[in-house]
C-alpha cells in the first residue's frame, strides 16, 4: 500500500517506566532459582509500570516527547489513535485522554485500536491514509500497552510496559523519515488471546512460533521487498516485533537479513515485551542512530495474527530532531530494579476486601 | 470526587493550566473566574510552566482512605519556573532522596480510581529531572 501522496514521520517520542523485574528474581519465585526460561527467551529484565501507570499514562508521557520533536502546536495534530491491549476501561477511549492533555482536542479524530501486539500500526496505518489523503495535516499514531502475563507463565519473563508515538505529516521539509511503502499481510490464526473478564491471556505455546510470529513477519516483509524492489541487504536496519529476544533473530535470519542489521533495534532483553509498544520503541531505537539515508525494513506482529510491513528511508531532517527529547537508551539505563513482591503490588495482581 | 467536578478540573489535572489576573497581574494555579487576589472578573486561563523544584515536601506515611496502596509516598511544594507554588505528589523516586531544591517536572499519573464501577481520575504529578 503507498501513500497516495509523500508522508513522513515529522516527530517520534517514547516513554518506559522506571521500574524492572529482573529474570533471575522471576525464576527463584516460580523456578527454584534455576533460570532456564529467561536463558531461552534471552531476557535479562523487563520493565513495570508504577502503581499509578497504566497505558493511557504511557501514551501520554510518549505523545508529549513526540510533540516535541515535531515542534507542532498540538491543535494541528488531526488525528489520535492509541493501540493497546491493556484498556483501563472497557468501554471509554483512551485517545481522548491523551487529546485532551497534549492539547489537541477538539477539533481532532480520536479512537483507540486492538489487534494484540500490532494495535501500535493498526494506528499507524490508518494514520498515513488519512494524511496522505489530505482529510488531515498531521495525525498521531501511538503504541502503548502495559502487558498481562499470568505469574509464573512463561509470559511473566516478559509482559512489560511502554509505549511509543509518531506523528506524520506530509510536508517534505520536516520529514524526519520517509515513510515509503506498507505491506499488510493479515489471517484469522488463534495462536494468542484473551477471552473478556479473564485477567491474562491464553497462548498456544510452540504454536505461536511458526504459522503466527514467523509466518506473518516473513510474507509481510516479502511482499513489502517485492512492492518495493529490494532485498534485504538494501536495508540498513531491519526491525521486528520483539515478544522475546529470539524470534526477532531467528525471523531476521530466515529473510536473509544479517545478526548487523537487526541487533541494533531489539531492546526486548532489557524491557520485556511491551506488545503494542514493542516494534514501535525498537523503531524509535533505530531513530535515535540513523542517519540521513539509511533504509529501514520495520515488520510488527499481532497475534490473532498479522503484520504491518512498512519502508522508511531516513531523512535530513532527523538530526535537528534527535536532541530534542529523550531517546529509547535514555530510558533503558535509567531504571530501579524492584523485587517480585512489590511487582505484585506495583500491578495490581494483589487482592483486597472491596470498600 | 463526582464525575462533573473531576470533569470540570481536566484542564487543570491534565494540563496544568491556572488563571492570571489581567488586572492586578496575580496567577493563582487553580483554575477561578475571580481573582482571589483583587477580585477582579477580568480572568483568563493560562498554561503553567511544566519544571520546577521542590520548595518544601513531607513523606506520608499515614495516607488518607483511597491512598492506601500508596503508603508511603511524597507530597511537594513545588516551586513552578514563573514562581508559583503548587501542591503535587513527587513519585519514581525514593522518598529518602527528596531534598528542598530538587529539579522536578510535570508527569502525568492516575491519582485514584473509584472502585471497581467507578472512574479513573488522573492528573499530574512531579517526577525528579535527570
Amino acid at each position: 500500500m503507498r501513500p497516495s501522496k509523500p508522508v513522513g514521520i515529522v516527530g517520534w517520542g517514547v516513554y518506559i517506566p522506571r521500574y524492572r523485574l529482573k529474570a533471575e528474581e522471576i525464576a527463584r519465585v516460580w523456578n527454584g532459582g534455576i533460570n532456564n526460561m529467561a536463558r531461552a527467551l534471552r531476557i535479562e529484565m523487563k520493565s513495570v509500570p508504577s502503581y499509578d501507570e497504566d497505558m493511557i499514562t504511557i501514551a501520554v508521557e510518549a505523545a508529549t516527547n513526540a510533540i516535541k520533536r515535531s515542534k507542532l502546536s498540538p491543535d494541528r495534530i488531526g488525528c489520535i489513535f492509541v493501540g493497546s491491549e491493556s484498556k483501563p476501561y472497557a468501554v471509554k477511549p483512551g485517545s481522548t485522554i491523551v487529546a485532551e492533555v497534549v492539547g489537541a482536542t477538539p477539533q481532532v479524530l480520536a479512537a483507540d485500536y486492538e489487534f494484540a501486539c500490532k494495535a501500535g500500526t493498526e494506528a499507524l496505518q490508518t494514520t498515513i491514509g488519512l494524511v496522505s489523503s489530505g482529510m488531515v495535516e498531521y495525525g498521531m499514531a501511538i503504541g502503548s500497552d502495559t502487558a498481562q502475563g499470568e505469574p509464573g507463565d512463561d509470559l511473566d519473563y516478559t509482559a512489560s510496559a511502554g509505549g511509543a508515538a509518531y506523528i506524520v505529516g506530509s510536508n517534505k521539509s520536516e520529514f524526519a523519515a520517509e515513510i515509503v511503502e506498507t505491506y499488510s499481510y493479515v489471517t484469522d490464526t488463534i495462536d494468542f488471546w484473551r477471552r473478556a473478564e479473564q485477567p491474562y491471556p491464553s497462548h498456544g505455546r510452540t504454536f505461536t512460533k511458526d504459522p503466527a510470529y514467523m509466518r506473518h513477519i516473513i510474507q509481510a516483509s516479502r511482499g513489502l521487498m517485492k512492492a518495493m524492489g529490494t532485498k534485504p541487504e538494501d536495508y540498513d536496519y531491519a526491525v521486528f516485533h520483539q515478544p522475546n529476544g529470539k524470534f526477532p533473530v531467528k525471523v531476521a535470519c530466515k529473510l536473509g537479513f544479517s545478526i548487523a542489521q537487526v541487533k541494533e533495534s531489539i531492546i526486548v532483553d532489557r524491557i520485556g515485551n511491551t506488545y503494542s509498544g514493542s516494534a514501535l520503541l525498537g523503531l524509535a531505537r533505530i531513530l535515535d542512530i540513523a542517519k540521513p539515508g539509511d533504509k529501514i525494513l520495520f515488520c510488527s506482529f499481532g497475534s490473532g495474527a498479522g503484520s504491518d510491513a512498512i519502508h522508511i528511508e531516513v531523512k535530513d531532517g532527523i538530526e535537528e530532531k534527535k536532541n530534542l527529547a529523550p531517546k529509547v537508551d535514555d530510558y533503558i539505563d535509567d531504571f530501579v530494579a524492584v523485587d517480585y513482591t512489590t511487582y505484585l503490588k506495583y500491578r495490581g495482581m494483589i487482592r483486597f476486601n472491596e470498600r | 470526587m463526582s464525575v462533573p467536578k473531576y470533569w470540570r478540573i481536566i484542564p487543570h489535572y491534565y494540563r496544568l493550566e491556572g488563571t492570571i489576573c489581567k488586572n492586578c497581574g496575580y496567577k493563582t494555579p487553580l483554575i477561578r473566574k475571580i481573582c482571589p487576589n483583587c477580585g477582579s472578573d477580568d480572568v483568563e486561563r493560562v498554561r503553567l510552566p511544566r519544571e520546577g523544584e521542590v520548595y518544601s515536601y513531607t513523606v506520608v506515611y499515614s495516607p488518607p482512605e483511597g491512598f492506601e496502596r500508596h503508603n508511603p509516598y511524597v507530597i511537594g511544594l513545588i516551586k513552578l519556573k514563573d514562581g508559583t507554588k503548587i501542591l503535587g505528589q513527587i513519585v519514581d523516586v525514593d522518598p529518602e532522596e527528596v531534598k528542598i531544591g530538587l529539579k522536578v517536572r510535570m508527569t502525568f499519573r492516575r491519582i485514584s480510581v473509584d472502585g471497581k464501577s467507578g472512574i479513573i481520575q488522573y492528573g499530574y504529578k512531579f517526577k525528579p529531572v535527570k
